[in-house]
């Protein structure tokens, strides 16, 4: 690993990093892939990935009573505008 | 005066029905334990104590539960003092995961396992300190700082759990929750000498559980015995609509004679200092004492009748290297939602992009951006194939080979931790080292069954012992029986 892959990384992650945290994460990362990295040379030629996929459907309808509080979450908004989220500008 | 120390919810349920104290009484007296010990020990971030809670004060709910109790619809988690961890949502208090990032976050929804415990009038102390984001197994990278063990207040508690372990270990509460992503309850059990259930998954439903893995997340009790461990299962099992992935524990067929075949795989304990290359690694392997430890307990088990044999689980030991592969990958996905739009912390940037970035890189501590960003990584067009799903294909190995294995044998037991507690500020420079603390306990996490921690003694610096049993999914019957039967006999 180089410390482009961290910037990376990082990018996708929506992090920030200073230098001397990029040169930490890629040390950290060297000696955690360098133990993991055990995980490429097991045999697991006839073992499937067995995943359960099954869908659990409700119907499409407003629970006039839920359990949540609407409140709560609105006026958690970190900033909003009439009921509304406000971010900066997405496009 | 309430004898706190040998209290169990039998015990404190019968006094209160015969009417020897109330559950105001027994709140009052481990908030006095709070008082003169969670400054220093600081297992509590938050206690619900003061007219600043209203009706959530521990009090006032002591107060309803002595109504219920007086009116003879008493349950067994009526008026019993219960702490919880701060990743577990209680409807309009805060909930932070340790993180800055969630700093003033209010729960707007009580987890299912909470509306299930304040249906029988449980009292909720309030909630306790872990590893930021349950990313650790010492809570030392909470953001609101250190949680010391009460055995000895220079080592630490374990975690990521640690400070519903200390709440119940110093008798600040009589039985906490905490949850368990990889050992982050059956370590800290270890660690404080309490016992510790990680239930089959999909046991107890992840509802109001700010999640880590969703395919390894569970919600398990803390107590100083198992029957007080048992009680708090039953009361918080059950299928919930709002986790699809949880179901009713299967009924049992009829009386079966309680198996008596315990296997050991002792080869995943002679397993050299795990290396680096062909580095031996300083940290890796199993205490001597706690092996000698081991040991003696197998004995006293053979001695009661216990039929001991021999296993082995090959794919078994890979069970932390898959772990710090699917978990990361689990935890990149889940902890995007933290993004300063919606609650939570928010920092300005120029952009959105810059908000994002900004708002997680203040909101995050070292070890959430760590994990984060390996999860990237692994799930990263190149890596994906060679890590997340050969992770995968080993976890299905290794639930298919403890499935086989208990054809033969009826539980499976190990050493809890291949240490005991560890000085605090050790293992902090060398996150591989600190996450060797569960490599006992990673199996039972990556197939899904469920496994006890029970102490089994302590070393020559009094620091506690525990060994751990695990058994097939759905049998958690079987573990507290197994798990009783060495409480008497250890």
């Amino acid at each position: 690993m180089e410390i482009k892959d961290i910037e990376k990384l990082a990018e996708l992650s929506k992090i920030e990093l200073t230098d001397k945290e990029k040169e930490g994460l890629l040390k950290d990362l060297d000696s955690i892939l360098g133990y993991v990295k055990q995980i490429t040379e097991v045999d697991v030629k006839d073992t499937e990935v067995v995943y359960e996929n099954r869908n659990v459907w409700r119907e499409d309808e407003i629970d006039p009573s839920p359990d949540f509080s609407h409140d709560l979450i609105i006026s958690q908004f970190p900033d909003s505008q009439d009921g509304f989220i406000k971010v900066k500008k997405i496009m | 005066m309430i004898d706190l120390k040998n209290l169990t919810i039998e015990k404190a349920g019968e006094a209160m029905r015969k009417g020897e104290y109330t559950s105001v009484d027994l709140t009052t007296t481990y908030l006095k334990n709070i008082e003169e010990k969670n400054k220093e020990l600081n297992a509590y971030l938050e206690v619900f104590s003061g007219s600043l809670y209203g009706e959530d004060d521990c009090l006032e709910q002591a107060k309803r539960a002595d109504e219920i109790i007086k009116s003879g619809k008493a349950q067994k988690m009526t008026g019993i003092p219960i702490a919880f961890k701060d990743n577990i949502l209680i409807k309009g208090r805060h909930a932070s995961a340790g993180s800055k990032i969630l700093e003033n976050y209010v729960a707007p929804y009580d987890a299912y396992v909470i509306k299930k415990l304040k249906e029988e009038g449980a009292v909720f102390m309030g909630r306790t300190n872990m590893d930021e984001f349950a990313m650790g197994s010492s809570t030392q990278t909470s953001a609101y700082g250190i949680t010391r063990n009460p055995n000895n207040k220079e080592y630490v508690p374990g975690g990521s759990s640690g400070g519903s372990a200390v709440a119940v270990a110093a008798d600040m509460a009589l039985v906490a929750l905490g949850t368990e992503t990889c050992g982050s309850v059956r370590q800290p059990a270890s660690f404080c000498g309490l016992v510790g259930l990680k239930p089959t998954y999909g046991a107890v439903s992840r509802s109001g559980a700010i999640a880590m893995g969703n395919s390894l997340d569970q919600i398990s009790p803390f107590g100083k015995k198992v029957e007080d461990v048992e009680i708090v299962f039953n009361a918080i099992k059950g299928k919930d609509k709002m986790d699809v992935t949880s179901l009713d524990m299967p009924k049992m067929n009829g009386v079966k004679e309680l198996g008596k075949t315990i296997g050991i795989p002792w080869h995943l304990f002679e397993e050299p200092a795990l290396t680096r290359g062909d580095e031996p690694r300083r940290g890796g392997g199993l205490d001597t004492e706690v092996m000698v430890s081991f040991k003696e307990s197998v004995e006293k088990l053979k001695k009661a009748g216990y039929e001991i044999v021999d296993i082995n689980l090959p794919y078994s030991k890979y069970s932390l290297a898959a772990y710090y592969i699917i978990m990361p990958a689990e935890v990149s996905t889940n902890l995007s939602r933290f993004d300063g739009v919606r609650y939570g912390l928010r920092e300005e940037g120029e952009n959105i992009s810059d908000m994002y970035k900004k708002t997680r890189s203040v909101g995050f501590g070292a070890e959430a951006r760590r994990r984060i960003i390996l999860g990237a990584y692994v799930l990263s067009h190149g890596y994906y194939d060679a890590y997340y799903i050969r992770a995968w294909k080993v976890r299905n190995a290794i639930e298919q080979e403890l499935s086989e294995v208990f054809k033969k044998v009826d539980f499976v037991l190990t050493p809890t931790t291949p240490t005991p507690a560890f000085k605090i500020g050790e293992k902090m420079d060398d996150p591989v080292a600190m996450y060797l603390c569960d490599v006992f306990a990673a199996p039972a996490n990556l197939a899904g069954i469920p496994a006890i921690a029970v102490p089994s003694g302590a070393n020559s610096l009094g620091l506690p012992l525990s060994i751990q049993f695990m058994a097939p999914h759905f049998k958690e019957e079987d573990l507290f029986k197994v798990a009783k039967k060495f409480e008497e006999i250890r």
